[in-house]
């Protein structure tokens, strides 16, 4: 089984996982093509993390609520109700601008709890405890703002969102800054992946040949530090990317090494299996809420914080969005099978093309169809894929 | 080697009872099972071998009776619970995560960690050390799902040794498997076996069990028959055991087995070589008109097998059916009933009723399909066709708006077979009709098959009770361990002669 393998058995090999890379790729060259290069800008880069880290923020706890199986209609009024919160308490009564940040991940953890409990021990599917937390929480939204919106935020709380780090370091009309923490991620990146390879080859695995390795590694390297480029000659480092950053490091090492993680996915892919082999499924569940409202509590302080205030309708479809973030992904319908690193580049998909599309100037209804037809078009994929491969057996 | 009666057990059920509402599922049961030794448990449907499993893996309460541990009485009121005990169960279908890899799911809530995080190269170290023990050769990086049935069966069995199990039950392992694959994992058994498991093996494959058991415990209808060395109970004696003989008032029903069946014709339905890899091998079976065709073998036998591929409810990979001389495509249910076919399954709560819909919404549920949508059943048609048959079949209670979930099993049966003979087929195909159902309905039913077919309607009948299949048909197809081996002629053979041929016919070549 040893062996080297070339580029097409590698792209057959995981079509799921690789494929959606090869989308991304397509689709942002298709938008640069169509926007003259506007969609590559240095601005507008940074525009569309600033615009859809919520978005991927709440991506990272669906696709581990969509790995064990279950699924979460309530993150957007989640998002409105502890960015209300939020809001109440540094605009209405004037306090300190972190009190508001930590308040909204307090209320997101307890939102989760509430459903977990539903989910978890009294054996509701999360279809429908959701489906209640979806109204419920949105007219606690409505309750909190007294049907009206709050705003501004002082600048301190505006700077979670809007803010960038620039300058820290210094740099000729770019922000050294930037590059100096994107050329780590990169080292990083290439260290990890040559360490895996050689665990790979120490368990005789199949591995792409070395000249293709080194290829592979020095083109991401090269777009990751283009993009470092771009945002450092423009605005430097935002800060939602750092906290996005932190969230994508820390839970895909939840998902892929921790107990809870791969309980998680033992949970999705055989649920008996998992009861009988010991694995406490009612407390998995739990958490894996209680993550999402947590989760949802961050995405609703950077929301509020971007739209500067609160108002009742905030996170309208959110959850819509997230969900088609993880399919579009890779993430399976049936559970069991995902990975936060695929949902990113889901949701960043999606990000592009209503990006792409606003740039073009196309109308909002002709922007939902085609989002609608690309998720259609994903889980078509993941079903055809699922379907050869379990008739090839 | 059989070990000696005097090695301590390692588990000591006595008197075991379980009551479901209704039913008695067990009634004092006992089982032993000693270390070193491949214990079979063997009984019919419905004869409580999987309640009496699920009974010492926690799955039930007991209502009676004690479970010995190893000399300390036990109860379990979880499956943990067994499993720290050192009781762990390999299911038919493969209880494992196929989207995980082959060392995860060995080490599934055993994952060794390190500073709080998995350790993934002691998780696939140690994965592959416990896969070595059983001299299985697997890569623990690999998923899962890119395995066959066997193999993941191995992983569960290796998945179980990382408990440190005392006791492995193996709850129809083979059932999926081809000879080799077999053969792999009965080494598998006689290694653990040899290191002083105690094994519990439930297969219906007589083959396997006289080739891996050194001890069988009959059951039958929840009750205990016996506990034999192998070596003390010759297969006719098990089957005998198996089945039993029971007294019936149906002894008046006439033996339409001898009505003479006029063969000069076509056959009504006639399959050359019909066969699915792992399901059934090749087989030929013909139907003439009026004519009653049994099927008899155990369960498992593939005869259940042999009737979903004629119907086109599963898919032969291999021969061909023809109907009155004219080679038919059986690729769906649908094809078999443009040609007037009709199955009653097995499996009456899951296939055949549809139990939140009234007697008269069941009956008249194979007409409409047949008509399709555009054509609505009159709801005095309806009425009239539902009362006919409430009246032919004797369904009690005779009330046609009767949820049918709530009729007993037998008249759930009449509903059944009045829904098939509402559309008038030509062939009709029983799987099992009077299984636990009480005696009257038993007699009513078989006595309607028997006017039926002398009235010219083609029956495919399958029985686990060879008296019934003895009575009911004119020739009889006897299965064996997934192959057709052998036809008898109703009239040429009696009871023991079937038990023997069930049993013996053919032996020695099979394996």
């Amino acid at each position: 089984m040893t062996g080297i393998a070339s580029i097409r058995e590698l792209m057959t090999r995981n079509m799921r996982q690789s494929g959606i890379y090869i989308a991304f790729v397509l689709i942002i060259a298709l938008f640069a093509i169509l926007t003259d290069g506007l969609l590559l800008s240095p601005g507008n880069i940074s525009n569309i993390v600033l615009q859809y880290s919520y978005i991927l923020i709440l991506a990272i706890g669906m696709v581990i609520v969509i790995i064990a199986g279950h699924i979460d209609l309530s993150v957007g009024s989640v998002v409105a109700f502890t960015g209300a919160v939020a809001a109440t308490l540094v605009i209405k009564d004037g306090q300190p601008w972190w009190v508001g940040v930590v308040a909204a991940l307090v209320v997101g953890l307890l939102v989760g709890a509430w459903q977990g409990f539903w989910v978890a021990f009294v054996g509701i599917p999360a279809f429908i405890v959701t489906l209640a937390g979806m109204l419920l929480f949105r007219g606690a939204t409505l309750l909190v703002l007294d049907n009206i919106s709050l705003s501004p935020f002082p600048r301190e709380y505006g700077q979670i969102a809007s803010g960038f780090q620039n300058g820290l370091i210094g740099g000729q009309g770019f922000d050294a800054f930037t590059l100096v923490v994107f050329g780590i991620a990169v080292a990083g990146y290439a260290f990890s992946q040559w360490r895996s390879r050689q665990a790979k080859l120490r368990y005789q695995q199949v591995v792409e040949a070395f000249p293709l390795f080194v290829l592979k590694i020095a083109l991401t390297g090269a777009v990751v530090m283009w993009f470092a480029y771009q945002l450092a000659t423009s605005r430097g480092l935002p800060n939602v990317l750092i906290i996005l950053a932190v969230l994508i490091i820390v839970y895909g090492l939840v998902t892929n090494r921790t107990v809870f993680g791969r309980h998680v996915y033992a949970i999705g892919g055989n649920l008996s299996a998992a009861q009988l082999s010991g694995v406490k499924v009612k407390w998995v569940n739990f958490w894996i809420m209680t993550n999402m409202g947590f989760l949802a509590g961050v995405a609703g302080a950077v929301y509020s914080s971007r739209s500067n205030g609160a108002q009742p309708a905030a996170g309208n479809m959110f959850e819509l969005d997230a969900i088609a973030a993880c399919f579009i992904g890779g993430a399976a319908v049936t559970g069991g099978v995902g990975r936060v690193s695929g949902a990113m580049v889901g949701g960043l998909i999606m990000g592009v093309m209503s990006n792409g599309m606003q740039l073009m100037g196309i109308d909002q209804s002709v922007q939902q169809v085609v989002k609608g037809l690309v998720l259609l078009l994903a889980v078509a994929f993941d079903v055809y894929n699922k379907r050869r491969a379990s008739g090839s057996r | 080697m059989p070990a000696d009666t005097e090695v301590p057990p390692v588990v000591q059920m006595r008197g075991i009872t379980i009551r479901f509402p209704g039913v008695l599922a067990l009634d004092h049961v006992d089982l032993t099972l000693r270390p070193g030794e491949v214990h079979s448990l063997m009984g019919e449907n419905g004869a409580g071998k999987s309640t009496l499993i699920k009974a010492l893996t926690g799955v039930y309460p007991v209502d009676g009776g004690t479970i010995t541990v190893t000399g300390t009485d036990r109860t379990f009121a979880s499956t943990a619970d067994a499993q720290a005990a050192g009781i762990s169960t390999v299911y038919q279908e493969v209880n494992l995560c196929p989207n995980l890899s082959v060392g995860e799911n060995v080490m599934l809530g055993h994952e060794p960690r390190r500073r709080g995080v998995i350790d993934w190269r002691a998780t696939h170290t140690e994965a592959a050390r416990h896969l070595e023990a059983l001299h299985l050769d697997i890569d623990t990086r690999s998923p899962l799902s890119r395995h066959s049935i066997a193999v993941q069966q191995l992983v569960a069995i290796s998945r179980a040794m990382v408990l440190d199990s005392k006791v492995l039950i193996l709850d129809e392992p083979t059932s999926s498997l081809d000879r080799d694959e077999v053969d792999q994992l009965f080494g598998v058994v006689r290694d653990l076996r040899d290191r002083g498991v105690a094994i519990l093996f439930v297969s219906h494959f007589l083959d396997q069990v006289y080739e891996i058991s050194d001890r069988i415990t009959v059951l039958r209808n929840g009750a205990l028959v016996g506990e034999h060395a192998v070596a003390d109970l010759p297969r006719d004696a098990l089957v005998t055991k198996m089945i039993g003989r029971e007294l019936h008032d149906l002894e008046s029903l006439s033996r339409t087995a001898h009505r003479a069946v006029d063969r000069s014709g076509e056959p009504l339905l006639s399959a050359r070589g019909i066969g699915r890899r792992g399901v059934l091998e090749p087989a030929d079976l013909d139907v003439y008109p009026g004519e009653v065709v049994g099927l008899a073998g155990l369960l498992g036998s593939g005869r259940t097998e042999l009737v979903r591929l004629l119907y086109g409810a599963d898919r032969a990979d291999v021969g061909h059916v023809s109907v009155r001389g004219e080679r038919a495509r059986m690729t769906s249910p649908r094809h078999a009933i443009d040609r007037r076919m009709a199955f009653s399954s097995e499996d009456r709560r899951g296939e055949g009723i549809v139990a939140d819909l009234t007697v008269a919404e069941n009956i008249v549920l194979g007409i409409q399909a047949q008509r399709g949508w555009a054509r609505p059943i009159r709801r005095s048609e309806r009425d009239a066709v539902v009362a006919e048959y409430i009246q032919a079949l004797g369904v009690r209670p005779a009330n046609p708006d009767a949820i049918v979930g709530n009729l007993s099993g037998g008249n759930q049966q009449k509903v059944l077979l009045a829904r098939w003979l509402a559309t008038a087929p030509e062939l009709l195909v029983l799987d099992e009709p009077t299984r636990g159902i009480d005696v009257g309905a038993k007699a009513d039913i078989q006595h309607k098959v028997s006017e039926l077919s002398a009235q010219g309607l083609s029956v495919i009948f399958i029985s686990s009770e060879l008296e019934e299949v003895l009575r009911l048909a004119q020739r009889i197809a006897v299965l064996r361990d997934r192959r057709k081996i052998g036809e008898l002629d109703s009239g040429q053979v009696d009871l023991d002669g079937l038990v023997d041929y069930l049993a013996n016919a053919g032996k020695g070549s099979a394996a």
